[in-house]
């Protein structure tokens, strides 16, 4: 067995070594650096989609899903050395989306055969960028209430309603989406369809943030049809599909707590700004002080998060546990940026210049304040810790 | 390695949870206390223990031990935290092996420590607050050596038929070279021990050495070169009170969380209150991550792994933060009845501090961690 192992991390070495181009072991600097694959893939750069398509071939930007539906078929432990040896490369993520973050484990468990076979192969492959419609202006932290309507017209559902903080939804394909299918009962009323973007009726609008970008959107139903076969589930279940997909959400958000891979961009930025005294201290103790508080968190939480991934591969994990993660990884990520605007000084302030790469830092911290805010803020999130994990009661 | 007990630790966990449980619970520190005990632990508790096979957990099966590792380790001292047991199982069983771990000395003091009969304290601390530094003297006298200076923070030192002790050969107090690591035997000449109550109702000594006479044999590995052996012996001291501090904190917070489903006002339970629920949760998260970190620190030093000096910093120091969260939130969420005495959650807060302060609190590591990272 461990030499079977051995075996597939010296043929994974040597094919990313042949495959992943030089580009594409660049630390990732800015939104941009960033693939997320899609219908139009005209912003791509060669590499981008190079190293994408090769990964993708290979089943590899899913590896632990079946082959069949486009995934790699690795073992757990195959798909651990085959991060490893990425990470061991530098090698970047050749995709990032929903459909594998989110959707995909949702399909794989809820979703038909066709479902799985239309659906996962696009995904792994990058040919099909998803959006996730869930929030609506009246059902935020209470998801459960929303109102956009999905009526039964015997082929097809006729959808209307408005989404919002829609990410990319105006760069996206196709939206899973969560449709009220009975207005009697609240969960149980719920239902989850997926439908093209492209369909007759759908619209967008960006929100402008804080940040000066616009990640997410406003997203308007008009009348859409949408088939009957796009159900996913059985009807008014829809719920148990958004609360599973949920988990894989906070799931990802969590990840935001272990910080960039590459360097420290915290010490190193403080090095800059505030220098070292004689005993090769930061001439700043009482930021110092903070910083090394923070690193012992983060780096527990590192190790938080690899027990996390071994016992959800076990099936050890709670089922509550995700937002634990969730919890404190973001909170962890808002308290890195704090810092590393202490750290940055004026230098950090600076929004448009060349030498702030356009504001990197400045606009990364202010987006990190929505961490702790979507996917289910901090405060539901100890809702559910102390309700599902604790087990304190309601009345 | 996957970061969670295999199937073999977690049997361990659930034989020890029951021995100690049973054999050690609160009460058990309760009646030393109340005794005024004058050991700080039961000689019949620690022959149990040893009965048990728990004492020769970290010893080699090729001397008698059963060849485990400092997760094993862990999980027993898990339970002894739970419990609040005092125990020389951390300094002697833990500790004091790994010091002795491969040392001509190892044949001398295992046998003892595997039968539940040795007794081990460590003289490390020279001051209030733990420092690597070490400038207790060890002057050539001989063939042997005269050791002259002061320790403190000793536990069980009074009573300890073995007491580890760093001091320099060579060399000024800072010096990474210079340190010899020695074993004193119980009632050497010109040593005093003065034990001292500590708020947690355990015994640590203050120990003076006015020319104490020890012979070559004494010194545990290579003259001069006792930050091998003393790096062992704080490597596995501070992951094993991690353990014992996860423990403390998963003890008092699991009596706070039974408290809050029980305890009414305003005609209803005080755990249907949001802002206890979600101090529960923050609590439950900080002890999570304390639990994950710990494991880390373990499996690393059961590896051999080069980076495991970091791991075992995270580890005391993100436990001892945790752990005192659990404490604190503990008495506070108790209300009134938290700060009586003939209630146990006191006694959690009393140990969370002492364990807290041993081997360098948080601070400590802290600051260690950036040092190594170059700030």
């Amino acid at each position: 067995m461990s030499d079977d192992l051995e075996t597939f991390r010296a043929e994974t070495r040597a094919w990313l070594e042949a495959n992943c181009p030089a580009e594409m072991r660049e630390p990732v600097r800015s939104d941009a650096d960033v693939v997320w694959g899609g219908r139009d893939q005209s912003k791509l750069t060669p590499a981008q989609k190079q190293w994408m398509d090769a990964m993708g071939a290979r089943g590899w930007t899913v590896p632990d899903w079946p082959k069949a539906y486009g995934g790699g078929g690795l073992s757990p432990a195959e798909t651990k050395i085959l991060r490893e040896e990425m990470a061991r490369l530098k090698c970047r993520n050749p995709l990032n989306s929903f459909g594998i973050s989110m959707l995909g484990p949702a399909l794989l468990k809820y979703g038909t055969e066709a479902q799985k076979l239309e659906h996962l192969t696009k995904i792994a492959r990058g040919e099909i960028r998803w959006c996730q419609g869930y929030s609506e202006p009246g059902a935020g932290s209470d998801l459960a209430s929303l109102q956009t309507s999905a009526e039964d017209k015997g082929d097809h559902y006729l959808v209307n309603g408005q989404k919002v903080w829609t990410s990319y939804a105006n760069y996206a394909d196709w939206i899973f989406c969560l449709v009220r299918t009975d207005k009697t009962v609240k969960q149980g009323g719920i239902s989850f369809l997926l439908f093209d973007m492209a369909t007759p009726g759908v619209s967008t609008k960006p929100i402008l943030l804080i940040s000066g970008y616009s990640p997410f959107c406003e997203t308007f139903f008009d009348n859409v049809k949408v088939p009957k076969e796009n159900l996913v589930h059985e009807v008014n279940k829809g719920w148990d599909v958004a609360k599973y997909l949920l988990g894989h959400e906070r799931e990802m958000i969590s990840g935001m707590g272990l910080g960039s891979s590459g360097g420290n961009p915290l010490v190193d930025g403080a090095k800059r700004t505030v220098g070292l005294t004689g005993d090769g201290t930061l001439a700043d103790p009482v930021l110092r002080a903070q910083m090394a508080l923070f690193e012992v968190r983060a780096k527990a939480f590192t190790a938080m998060s690899e027990k996390f991934i071994d016992e959800l591969k076990a099936g050890k994990a709670h089922p509550a546990q995700p937002s634990m993660m969730k919890y404190y990884g973001t909170e962890l990520n808002k308290s890195r940026h704090e810092l590393m605007m202490a750290a940055g000084g004026s230098d950090a302030l600076e929004w448009e210049s060349q030498e702030s790469n356009n504001g990197a830092a400045p606009r990364a911290w202010l987006r990190t304040k929505a961490n702790s805010i979507e996917g289910g803020t901090s405060e539901v999130q100890l809702n559910i810790i102390s309700k599902r994990i604790l087990d304190l009661p309601d009345k | 390695m996957p970061l969670y007990l295999n199937d073999e630790q977690s049997m361990l966990a659930d034989t020890a949870k029951d021995f100690v449980r049973e054999h050690a619970p609160v009460k058990h520190l309760r009646g030393l206390r109340d005794s005024n005990n004058a050991d700080g632990f039961s000689s019949d508790l620690w022959k149990s223990f040893a009965e048990m096979g728990f004492t020769g957990i970290l010893i080699g099966e090729d001397q008698g031990g059963l060849g485990l590792g400092h997760v094993e380790a862990g999980v027993v001292l898990e339970e002894i935290g739970r419990n609040l047991s005092p125990s020389p199982f951390l300094a002697t069983a833990v500790a004091a092996v790994e010091a002795l771990k491969g040392s001509a000395l190892a044949g001398k003091f295992y046998p003892g420590i595997l039968a539940g009969e040795t007794v081990a304290a460590l003289a490390i601390d020279e001051q209030a607050k733990f420092r690597d530094s070490v400038g207790m003297k060890a002057e050539r006298s001989g063939n042997g050596f005269r050791l002259s200076g002061k320790k403190q923070f000793v536990t069980h030192g009074h009573v300890a038929d073995l007491i580890i002790v760093a001091a320099r050969t060579a060399g000024s107090d800072a010096d990474e070279n210079g340190v010899t690591l020695f074993a004193v035997d119980k009632g050497a000449a010109g040593l005093t021990a003065t034990p001292e109550r500590l708020a947690d109702s355990s015994i640590a000594a203050r120990l003076d050495f006015d020319n104490v006479e020890v012979t070559a044999d004494a010194v545990i590995g290579e003259v001069d070169a006792g930050r091998d052996p003393l790096n062992r012996l704080l490597r596995a001291g501070r992951t094993g009170a991690s353990s014992e501090m996860l423990g403390v904190g998963a003890g008092a917070m699991d009596m706070t969380v039974d408290y809050l489903k029980q305890r009414k006002q305003f005609g209803v339970v005080i755990g249907t209150f949001q802002a206890l629920q979600h101090r529960a949760a923050h609590l439950y998260s900080e002890m999570e991550v304390a639990r994950a970190a710990t494991l880390r620190a373990q499996q690393m030093l059961d590896s051999g792994a080069d980076r495991a000096d970091e791991a075992v910093s995270v580890a005391k120091a993100q436990t001892g933060l945790a752990s005192m969260l659990a404490v604190q939130e503990a008495v506070q969420m108790h209300g009134g009845i938290g700060m009586t005495d003939e209630y146990d959650i006191g006694f959690y807060m009393k140990r969370q501090r002492v364990l807290a302060e041993m081997f360098g609190d948080a601070n400590f590591h802290a600051d260690k961690i950036a040092r190594n990272a170059g700030y």
